[in-house]
C-alpha cells in the first residue's frame, strides 16, 4: 500500500516536471493533433462510402497516441533521468522501486488522457469523426486503449536500456516509431501497402492497435475493406497481449538504474 | 555489532584493473571517517560498494549490520546519501523536491529545518536549473540528510563551495555528528578532513595505506618541527625534534627577537603527498 501512496507521489512529481518542459508538451501532446490537422486538411478524400481518409487518420493517430506517450515517452525520458543521476538518487533511497514504474505509469495515463481527448475534439469538430453511441464500441474501446497503453509502457520501459546515453535517445526511438506510423496504417491506408510490408508490420503492435481503434471509429461495414475482410478483434487482443508478455519479460530482466560503464 | 561499518579485504575489478585491492577497516559509531586519496584511488568504487550500488568481487562487508549488495529498504532508511555529481530535477524547486522526497522516508526531517540547515531558504522557490554549482551542492546535501540518517555518506559535498559557505557545511556536519550521525566522508581539501575527520583513511591504488588520526597519519606527531628565521641577510632552516630549546640558543646568539620566526609542523596535507609520493 506503502509503494502505492509514493508511487501516486511520483507520479504527481512526474506531471509537474512534464508540465514544465515546454519542448515535451508540444512534442507529445500537441504533435499528433498538428499533424491530424494538417493530414486532415490535405487528404479530403473519400476512402470509402460515407468513410473520409480524415476518420482514417484520427483512428489511426488515436492509435500512435498510445505509443507516443507510452513507448515513445518513456524510451526517450528513462536514459535522460539515468544520465542526469535522477534513478541513482532514487535507487539511494528507500522508495520502492515498483513506486517509480506507478508514478511513469501515472504520468503515461494523464498525457494518454488529454492527447485522445484532443484528437477526439479536433476529428469531430473539424473533421466530421462520429462517436460510436453504443456500448459495445466503448468497451472494445476500453480494452484496445487498455491493452496498448500497458505494452505501449512496458516496452517503452524494456527499449530504455538500449540508447547509450540520454542525448540518444530521441534519435533512437522517433524514427522507429515513425516507421511504425508508415508501415502501421496511419499515415497510409494499410491495405494500400505492399503486402510483405502489410506482413512485416504485423509482427508489430500498432498494425494491430490501429486495426481495433479503427472498429471504434469507422463504421461497422468498413470492416470489409480491411485485409482480413473482419476486424479480427481476437488476433488483435491476442497480439497486443503478446507484446505485453514481452514487455514485461525485457523489462523486468534489462531494466539500469545507471548509465553502463 | 558495534561498528557503523566493517570492511574485510573488500575487492573489486574492473576488466584486469584491480580499482580495490584488498582493503579493511572499520568506521565507529558517531565518527567522522574521511577517505583520502588521488583521483582513480578507489575511494569512489569502495564508497559505491558501501551505498549498495556495486557489487563486490571479493571480501565481506558490513554497513550498519546489513550487507549493503543486499539492503533491504528498511536499511535505506538508516542511511543517507551524497553522490559525486548530479542534474536532475531541473524542473522542480528546492522546497518542492525535498517535499516529495520526505514521502519516501520513514522518518523524514521537517522540511523546513532542513532547507535552513543547509542555507538555501532564499532558493526554496527556485528549480534546479536556476541553482549554482555550490547551490546545487547544498541541495545534494539537503537530500542526503532529509531522511535522518544514522550513516551519512558524503562524497566530496564542498566541490564548488566558496569559503563561507565551506566553513557553514562544516558547521552542519559538526552539528549533525554531535546529533550521533556517522559520517563517511570523501575529500580532496586536506584542510577540510582536518576540521571534521576524527580519523582518516589514506587510500591509493586501490589500497590503504594508513588509518590513523589527523593529528598522528604518517607520524606527523612525531616529525621534526621546521623552524625558519632570517640571519645575515638570508632565510636559514632548521629541522628538529626540541624546538623550544632550539629557539632559546637561537634567542641568545641573535640576543633577543629572532627575526621573520616561523616555527611550523607539517600540515596534513604534506604529509599525506609524502605519503602518496612514496607510494608512486
Amino acid at each position: 500500500m506503502n509503494t502505492f501512496k509514493i508511487g501516486v507521489s511520483r507520479g504527481n512529481l512526474e506531471i509537474r516536471q512534464f508540465l514544465r518542459q515546454r519542448e515535451s508538451v508540444v512534442f507529445t501532446l500537441l504533435f499528433p493533433v498538428l499533424l491530424l490537422l494538417i493530414f486532415g486538411s490535405v487528404f479530403k478524400n473519400t476512402i470509402s462510402p460515407g468513410v473520409t481518409f480524415s476518420q482514417y487518420f484520427v483512428a489511426g493517430m488515436i492509435a500512435s497516441g498510445l505509443i507516443n506517450t507510452g513507448f515513445q515517452q518513456l524510451a526517450i525520458m528513462i536514459p535522460l533521468e539515468r544520465d542526469d543521476g535522477t534513478l541513482k538518487r532514487l535507487r539511494g533511497t528507500p522508495m520502492p522501486p515498483a513506486s517509480y514504474f506507478i508514478g511513469k505509469i501515472l504520468a503515461v495515463l494523464a498525457s494518454m488522457f488529454v492527447q485522445i481527448l484532443l484528437l477526439l475534439l479536433v476529428g469531430t469538430l473539424i473533421f466530421g469523426v462520429h462517436l460510436p453511441t453504443d456500448m459495445g464500441h466503448w468497451i472494445t474501446f476500453t480494452w484496445v486503449t487498455l491493452l496498448g497503453i500497458t505494452g505501449s509502457t512496458l516496452l517503452g520501459i524494456a527499449f530504455s536500456s538500449v540508447p547509450r546515453s540520454g542525448r540518444g535517445a530521441s534519435a533512437m526511438v522517433t524514427p522507429i516509431v515513425l516507421v511504425l506510423q508508415f508501415t502501421s496504417g496511419v499515415f497510409f491506408i494499410f491495405k494500400d501497402l505492399p503486402s510483405w510490408m502489410q506482413n512485416v508490420a504485423s509482427i508489430f503492435p500498432l498494425k494491430w492497435l490501429t486495426q481495433g481503434m479503427r472498429s471504434v471509429f469507422l463504421p461497422n461495414d468498413f470492416a470489409s475493406q480491411e485485409v482480413a475482410k473482419s476486424w479480427q478483434h481476437g488476433q488483435v487482443a491476442l497480439m497486443l497481449s503478446l507484446w505485453i508478455v514481452i514487455g514485461l519479460l525485457l523489462a523486468l530482466k534489462t531494466f539500469r538504474w545507471e548509465r553502463s560503464r | 555489532m558495534n561498528n557503523a561499518v566493517e570492511i574485510r579485504n573488500l575487492m573489486k575489478n574492473y576488466g584486469e584493473t584491480h580499482a580495490v585491492a584488498g582493503i579493511d577497516f572499520d568506521i565507529y559509531q558517531g565518527e567522522v571517517f574521511a577517505l583520502l586519496g588521488p583521483n582513480g584511488a578507489g575511494k569512489t568504487t569502495t564508497i559505491e560498494i558501501l551505498e549498495g550500488y556495486r557489487d563486490r568481487d571479493g571480501g565481506t562487508v558490513s554497513v550498519l549490520g546489513e550487507d549493503p549488495s543486499k539492503g533491504s529498504l528498511t536499511w535505506r532508511n538508516k542511511i543517507g546519501i551524497v553522490l559525486q555529481s548530479n542534474n536532475d530535477a531541473s524542473e522542480i524547486t528546492v522546497e518542492e523536491i525535498l517535499n516529495f522526497f520526505s514521502d519516501y522516508y520513514a522518518h523524514p526531517r521537517n522540511v523546513d529545518e532542513v532547507i535552513n540547515a543547509v542555507g538555501l531558504d532564499e532558493k526554496r522557490k527556485s528549480r534546479g536549473r536556476e541553482l549554482s554549482g555550490g547551490q546545487r551542492r547544498r541541495l545534494d546535501v539537503a537530500l542526503g540528510i532529509l531522511g535522518n540518517p544514522e550513516l551519512l555518506f558524503l562524497d566530496e559535498p564542498t566541490t564548488g563551495f566558496d569559503p563561507e559557505a565551506r566553513r557553514a557545511f562544516w558547521d552542519l556536519i559538526r552539528e549533525l555528528r554531535a546529533d550521533g550521525t556517522t559520517i563517511l566522508l570523501t575529500t580532496h581539501y586536506l584542510d577540510e578532513a582536518e576540521a571534521l575527520a576524527d580519523r582518516v583513511g589514506v587510500i591509493n591504488h586501490g589500497r590503504l595505506i594508513e588509518v590513523a588520526t589527523p593529528a598522528t597519519l604518517g607520524g606527523r606527531d612525531d616529525a621534526k618541527v621546521m623552524v625558519r628565521w632570517r640571519e645575515n641577510g638570508s632565510t636559514q632552516e632548521e629541522r628538529t625534534d626540541s624546538p623550544t630549546e632550539f629557539l632559546r640558543t637561537l634567542s641568545s646568539r641573535l640576543s633577543g627577537e629572532i627575526p621573520e620566526l616561523t616555527v611550523s609542523r607539517p600540515t596534513l596535507e604534506d604529509i599525506y603527498i609524502s605519503m602518496i609520493e612514496g607510494q608512486a
